[in-house]
């Protein structure tokens, strides 16, 4: 089978329209370079948008004591110390200047009354310092990058899915990638390329995340040769609803909601008595995954209760109108008159493609630059959440790092000269489509994303040990291989192949997820998001290091390690 | 218990014409739609295509229509909320047909992109933010839930008669832009969207309102971009 090619040529390439691979666009395009975005989704349907708590920064219009070296601290802290300290302090400084210029473009913050910003309180920061809109802060950032995007005239490849990247002589030179909506495979040359593809929640039975956010940037990466870092820590939210596991806000606890078990008992009083329900997300999840496993979840099932009915219909009504209306819409509960089944949810990847403080991919463990090549948002790992992630942190993440590395690709781009197509790239991802389109195989490509998520959500969730780890990473091993030989998709056609694109998906899902429990494996202790119940400590002396991974080309994983960048604070022991 | 989804089926690559197909999908309490759909994909027929993402009502991707109805099918519990057994699904109406429920949004697009749908000011920012207050916030929060799922252009007479109208929902982003304290570009949106394409051609059916999942005062707003356009000439 002869798939279409159709070649096109940028002087830079962005992958992924959330809000860091918009944000970089503009810094592009406001240059006058010509700029491309590549993206799966329509823009303004990027993961992004679904972000409702807020965005951080010291900005002190409610809590003037807040300082960056405060935020800072919080940050470091929550990271439990494996968050790269030269890059927390640029992230907070910037974090500032991102607001401000977030308000110039017009986004809507919610207001305080003498005109200022409002900041909220948010779980892990001392002050005051979320930024929001209502209580939908991810989307209208989301549209109003887009809407700046549009002015400067950004070129979009709307529903464009890519499936490699082109190296040449060692530089970034571009990549290929599907068209959904006719079929076709389309290689973008460029001076410079930037991944803001997201995060990987999918590869969990339980996430908090879109459909969409299945990793694809790692595994295109990992495929590439180059290493990914820190893949084992895996946020996990306390409260996402039962069984789908969409988000329930902070905000729930934040206004007073209680954790219930089985029975009826208030049991974050064993946990954390004085914090209760507001400690920190890890120490929450990790409590109310002890009630479930020690069979006191709802009728012994894997779920608690949140129960808000206490707080009464007004203040319900007033402070968490669309917790309730998500709650009545996706699972048919009235929060006003029933508590909502909750459990913990795959929330937030920590780890991604490593980069350094001005956004450029590193390749080793010496931070080799690859040039021309950018990462940023929730696919990179600069890494300034080192072990554990403090909400509204991410948001600021993306749109900060999403400026800076794309003002450091632009000027890169200026000096740079376009570099022959590496066909090995289009080779391997015309080999992807035509396998699929062409193979007869017996299992549908659903069979194994299903055991797979079964698989990580049973063996590589909250609590971890070796035994389950290694049980989950020949159980992967195996899917992969046979996804290999026998996977099927029922739709051959050309236009828009829903079928196709989610088999692609599938497959990157099962290679980075190998590296995730491989890196679990390999690391014996527990930090953060990653709690092994065989090492409950930190262990500082062996393990304050980064992981960096690398697959090889027979599916073998390579590691290697690098050290935490520490400045201003020193490892203590994280108590809230 | 069971449902039957009686589905809108149309791959122009092979189907002469569009025909209905129809599954069986054992449903439970708290299934959405969306839940069914996937279920079909994924257990009895991989070709079924639609677009879906955020599966919480926000991405604005899975906007169809349901037993007549425009709903976000992400939002629809397919228990509580549809209550035949037999279930009609279909392409949001007034869009081409791309695949199956996938329509072809890029003259949505095209419209919004019409009406200047940027922040727009001449004087220099200020150090820090330029401050609103509560009140001046308030009025255009709620435009700033639209999702751009394109149910109300879809739900529109005017815009099945009229092609080139802009339709409710670039209309609703002009106003959000025009009504912004901040914003010093109405002058340049006011002339665009006053034309007999733009807010002159709505006729207040209140349709677009009813069909909105996110029940934005859709008509108000409008009307509110007509009043400023009445001042204007005084
Ligand atoms: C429910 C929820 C609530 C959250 N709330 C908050 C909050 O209140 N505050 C906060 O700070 N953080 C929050 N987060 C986290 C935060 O939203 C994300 O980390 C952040 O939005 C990621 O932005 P991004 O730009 O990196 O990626 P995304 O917004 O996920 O965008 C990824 C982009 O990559 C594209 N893409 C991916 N793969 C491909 C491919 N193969 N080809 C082409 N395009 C591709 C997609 O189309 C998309 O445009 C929340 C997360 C969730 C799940
Ligand atoms: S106004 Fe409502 S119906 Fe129209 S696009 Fe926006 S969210 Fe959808
Ligand atoms: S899937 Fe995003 S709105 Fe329904």
């Amino acid at each position: 089978m002869e798939l279409e090619k159709t070649y096109h040529k940028y002087d830079v390439i962005i992958v992924g329209a959330g809000l860091a691979g918009e944000r970089a666009a503009l810094a592009a395009a406001s240059s006058n370079l010509k700029t491309a975005v590549i993206t799966k989704v329509y823009p303004t349907r990027s993961h992004s948008g679904g972000a409702q708590g807020g965005i951080s920064a010291a900005i002190g219009n409610v809590d003037p004591e807040d300082s960056l070296e405060a935020h800072m601290w919080d940050t470091v802290k929550g990271s439990d110390f494996l968050g790269d300290q030269d890059a927390i302090e640029l992230f907070v400084e910037e974090a500032i200047k991102t607001i401000y210029e977030y308000e110039h473009m017009g986004v809507p913050f919610s207001r305080l009354p003498n005109g200022k910003i409002a900041q909220r309180a948010f779980g892990g920061h001392t002050y005051r310092r979320a930024c929001y809109s209502a209580d939908k802060t991810g989307h209208v950032l989301l549209h109003t990058l887009y809407e700046q995007c549009v002015k400067h005239e950004v070129s979009f490849y709307n529903e464009f899915l890519v499936l490699s990247l082109m190296i040449t002589d060692g530089q970034a030179s571009g990549v290929v990638a599907w068209d959904l909506r006719n079929g076709g495979l389309h290689i973008f040359q460029t001076k410079a390329v930037l991944f803001a593809t997201g995060g990987y929640g999918r590869a969990y039975k339980v996430t908090s995340n879109a459909l969409s956010n299945t990793g694809d940037g790692l595994a295109t990466v990992l495929e590439a040769g180059l290493p990914v870092e820190d893949l084992e820590f895996v946020q996990f939210h306390p409260t996402g609803y039962y069984r789908q596991g969409i988000l329930v806000t902070e905000g729930a606890r934040g206004e007073g909601g209680h954790l219930l078990n089985g029975e009826g008992e208030r049991f974050m009083k064993k946990y954390a008595p004085e914090k209760m329900e507001l400690a920190p997300r890890d120490l929450v999840s990790r409590s109310i995954w002890t009630e479930i496993l020690e069979g006191r979840g709802i009728d012994g099932k894997d779920y608690v209760y949140i129960d808000l009915t206490h707080l009464g219909a007004e203040k319900i009504m007033e402070r968490l109108p669309q917790i309730r209306d998500l709650a009545i819409s996706f699972v048919g509960v009235d929060p006003i008159k029933e508590p909502i089944p909750i459990q913990p949810t795959a929330h937030y990847s920590m780890g991604g493609i490593p980069t350094n403080k001005r956004g450029e991919v590193v390749i080793d463990s010496q931070n080799t630059v690859m040039p021309g090549f950018y990462a940023a948002g929730e696919a990179a790992c600069v890494s300034i959440h080192g072990a554990n992630r403090l909400g509204t942190n991410s948001l600021q993440e993306a749109s900060t790092f999403g400026r800076i590395a794309g003002n450091n690709m632009t000027e890169y781009a200026r000096k740079t000269e376009f570099l022959p197509v590496d066909e090995e790239a289009v080779k391997r991802a015309e080999d992807k489509v035509r396998k699929l389109l062409e193979n007869d195989g017996k299992t549908h490509h659903y069979h194994y994303k299903k055991e797979l998520q079964e698989t990580m959500y049973e063996k590589v969730w909250i609590f971890r040990n070796e035994k389950d780890l290694k049980e989950a990473a020949s159980i992967v091993k195996s899917l992969e291989e046979d996804f290999m030989k026998n996977v099927k998709i029922d739709d051959k056609g050309m236009l828009f192949n829903l079928d196709l694109q989610e088999a692609l998906e599938v497959h990157n899902l099962l290679t980075f997820s190998q590296i995730i429990i491989a890196g679990a494996i390999n690391r014996k202790e527990s930090r953060g998001a990653h709690y092994r119940t065989d090492f409950p400590k930190r262990d500082d002396v062996n393990w304050l290091k980064h992981t960096l991974a690398w697959r090889k080309e027979d599916g073998t994983i390579k590691f290697d390690y690098k050290p935490v960048v520490i400045t201003k604070y020193q490892p203590t022991e994280r108590k809230y | 218990m069971k449902k039957t989804l009686e589905v809108f089926r149309y791959n122009p690559e092979k189907d002469e014409k569009p025909y209905f197909q129809t599954y069986e999908v054992e449903v439970y309490e708290g299934m959405t739609l969306l839940d069914a759909l996937n279920y079909i994909r994924w257990e009895l027929d991989g070709t079924l295509t639609y677009r879906r993402s955020c599966r919480s009502a926000i991405c604005g991707s899975c906007a169809m229509k349901i037993n007549g109805k425009t709903y976000l099918a992400c939002k629809t519990q397919i228990i509580r909320d549809i209550k035949s057994d037999h279930i009609k699904v279909e392409p949001l109406p007034g869009y081409e047909i791309i695949k199956d429920l996938v329509v072809d949004m890029d003259n949505f697009f095209d419209k919004l992109h019409r009406v200047k749908p940027y922040h727009i000011t001449h004087t220099p920012p200020p150090e820090k933010e330029r401050l609103q207050s509560p009140e001046e916030f308030h009025y255009i929060n709620e435009a700033a839930d639209c999702i751009l799922c394109g149910a109300c252009v879809s739900a529109c007479p005017s815009a099945w008669a009229g092609k080139d109208y802009l339709g409710p929902a670039a209309l609703l982003k002009a106003y959000k832009f025009c009504a912004d304290s901040r914003d010093e570009g109405a002058d340049e949106r006011l002339a665009i969207v006053n034309d007999r394409n733009g807010v002159w051609r709505c006729h207040y059916t209140a349709n677009c309102m009813d069909a909105c999942p996110k029940d934005i005062k859709i008509t108000d707003y409008i009307a509110r971009l007509r009043n400023m356009l009445v001042q204007d000439k005084l």
